[in-house]
């Protein structure tokens, strides 16, 4: 483990055993006398290493193990075989100074009260955590004033918009100050300008305690926004870890240039100038490599009536699609790549 | 924060995690009694359903009114279905209901997130529905008095001793024989069909129907060894002066015996299961 990590995962594995059965009540007859189970291998041989502070997106596709890992880390599951540490505990043992030592949230589960105020909550957290009360007011006071949730700590837990619980439930989460934040979808459901609202947070939060955060979310936005590293697992495996912009450019190394019109073009000419994403009477999008990025723009800019224009790196929705369906293809991640140390320019997969 | 290589610094010891539970008891029962409050209508409703004892004592009222059943006459069986009501009102709390639908549905990884024993916390929040249940039941319990007063715990100070502390041992009693079942969902998905069976045996033995003295004799003899009378019927016993001092005693010590094994069988039970649970959902 490099001396900074403050998490370390070392080639975690952790199976389920869950029971199948065909649909029909024959089968759920049969069932009674002769139950099947089959092994479900939920993370396979999985290893990395975060430090203190440090931001990282954990990304995957449905029922990559996302999850599971972040149970694991959090203490909750057991690992069927590997060894992970989270500080200097095991996470498993459940420790209470690990327990307070981090906090999970999961965007569609709640530790609130449902029938009381979130002041409520925090009151009981306040208990448990055994947090002087100074100290445990300052901290709702600061976090109140941050998520700008006011008199809503107020307000029956059940009387409030999902955003708004949301909010109130990250206060009840870090309320004894975690060092290291597993975060599930916390922006899941939430409108634009809350999910912006959250980003701003966690990073806050981030930087004012030095936490470290593992971050998964299928909003490509909150990725981009908050980490600078990306662990990507995929059927359990790890496929990628290291820095996300290196990734983008690796797997689509052209450039996304937006460019407004003033009046309708015909599309022979905007072939010309790369491949055409889309291309309506007022906007065309062109994928262009990098290498000729700057001639194309010079050249677009002489032949077309460009209102606007823009240059993007591939949306990452298109990068983490292409990394999925590279992996899929068998190039590697599901017969397992040697999961070595962190590679911020190469991707397993 | 210090790598792999630092040793972790030696676990807190249990007196110590104890003492963290003890602060925070407080603060989970004002917690407690407060969602009590905000759910008061469907609890006293609920609390309400409790009904069976008034529907024997009408039976045994009617059958006590030909001559006495061995030692009760209809004001015995009276004053005993009242003792009856009040204890098992009291005394009675279902957290199996709500650990094996936590452990089922993945809402008990939140629990387990806390620093503080989840069953600790489970304790909290069922003890701190006692004060609205002793409030609901004060009616019965005057009812009681004014007409049982002359068989009340044999106007001994030392059975009302016993009384208090075999009502703290029925309830803990009680509850670690749900945490029991509650956490046997853990490995089968029917923990609450073996507490419907343990409900089926529960009602005979524990002289939730029928007072135990009234069972035929080989069945008395069972309930005189098993558990349940201990959860319900001894402290009725003592309560409605069945049982004189020395008889009293002997239960209670068998009763906090029986505390004892069940609290370390629930916590053996949950502490396996942990390691299976799966927190599916949650």
């Amino acid at each position: 483990m490099p001396p900074d990590a403050l998490i370390d995962v070392r080639d975690l594995s952790k199976s389920y055993r869950v029971h199948k059965r065909p649909p029909g009540i024959g089968a759920a007859l049969k069932s009674v006398l002769r139950r099947r189970y089959e092994l479900v291998k939920a993370v396979e041989g999985l290893s990395f290493q975060i430090a203190e502070g440090e931001r990282v997106g954990f990304l995957g596709p449905n029922g990559a193990g996302k999850t599971t890992t972040l149970k694991v880390l959090a203490g909750l599951l057991h690992p069927t075989s590997g060894a992970v540490r989270v500080g200097t505990f095991v996470p498993q043992e459940r420790d209470p100074r690990f327990l307070q030592l981090i906090t999970l949230v999961m965007g569609q589960k709640q530790q609130l009260l449902w029938d009381l105020p979130p002041s409520d909550t925090y009151a009981m957290n306040r208990a448990i955590y055994d947090i002087p009360r100074a100290q445990a007011d300052d901290t709702v006071r600061a976090l109140v004033e941050l998520l700008e949730i006011g008199d809503l700590v107020n307000k029956p837990t059940r009387q409030l918009s999902l955003g708004e619980r949301m909010k109130c439930e990250l206060v009840a989460a870090l309320l004894h100050r975690p060092r290291v934040l597993f975060l599930d979808e916390p922006t899941i459901g939430l409108d634009v300008s809350m999910q912006a609202k959250m980003r701003d947070f966690i990073r806050d939060y981030n930087e004012r305690y030095g936490a470290a955060v593992l971050l998964t979310s299928h909003y490509m936005d909150d990725v981009v926004a908050l980490c600078p590293r990306v662990v990507v697992i995929d059927h359990g495996r790890l496929i990628y870890d290291g820095d996300l912009q290196a990734l983008a450019r690796r797997m689509r190394p052209d450039k996304r240039l937006t460019v407004r019109l003033s009046r309708t073009v015909e599309r022979a000419d905007l072939e010309k100038l790369g491949t055409v994403v889309s291309a309506d009477a007022a906007q065309a999008v062109l994928s262009v490599p990098s290498v000729r990025l700057q001639a194309v723009v010079r050249d677009a800019l002489a032949a077309l009536p460009i209102v606007d224009l823009t240059i993007e790196e591939a949306p990452l929705e298109e990068v983490m699609r292409e990394l999925f369906g590279a992996a899929a293809k068998g190039n590697g991640s599901t017969n397992g790549p040697p999961n070595g140390p962190r590679d911020d320019a190469h991707a397993h997969g | 924060m210090t790598g792999a290589g630092t040793s972790t610094p030696a676990r807190p010891g249990f007196a110590s995690e104890l003492g963290r539970a003890a602060r925070a008891f407080p603060t989970l029962l004002r917690i407690g009694v407060s969602e009590v409050v905000a759910y008061r209508a469907e609890f006293v409703v609920w609390i309400l359903t409790t009904n069976m004892p008034l529907v024997m004592l009408a039976i045994w009222h009617a059958v006590a009114a030909d001559g006495p059943v061995g030692r009760f006459d209809q004001k015995a069986f009276t004053a005993y279905y009242l003792g009856v009501l009040a204890v098992r009102l009291l005394t009675s709390n279902w957290a199996v209901w709500q650990l094996s639908m936590e452990i089922r549905d993945g809402t008990l990884s939140a629990k387990l997130l806390r620093p503080i024993h989840p069953i600790i916390a489970l304790c909290a929040d069922h003890l701190s529905a006692v004060p609205m249940r002793a409030a609901v039941i004060s009616p019965v319990v005057a009812i009681l008095i004014w007409s049982g007063w002359d068989r009340l715990l044999r106007h001994d100070v030392v059975l009302l001793l016993v009384l208090l502390a075999s009502l703290v041992g029925a309830w803990l009693l009680i509850f670690f024989a749900m945490v029991l079942m509650g956490s046997l969902a853990f490995f089968v998905e029917s923990a609450l069909g073996i507490f419907e069976l343990w409900i089926g045996i529960h009602a005979i033995l524990s002289g939730y129907l029928v007072p135990l003295e009234a069972l035929p004799r080989w069945l008395r003899g069972a309930a005189d060894v098993l558990p349940f009378r201990f959860m319900l019927g001894f402290p009725v016993e003592t309560l409605v002066g069945l049982l004189d001092r020395h008889a009293a005693l002997r239960a209670l010590g068998a009763q906090w015996g029986y505390v004892a094994l069940a609290a370390l069988a629930a916590l053996g039970v949950w502490r396996a299961g942990l390691r299976r649970f799966s927190a599916f959902g949650g």
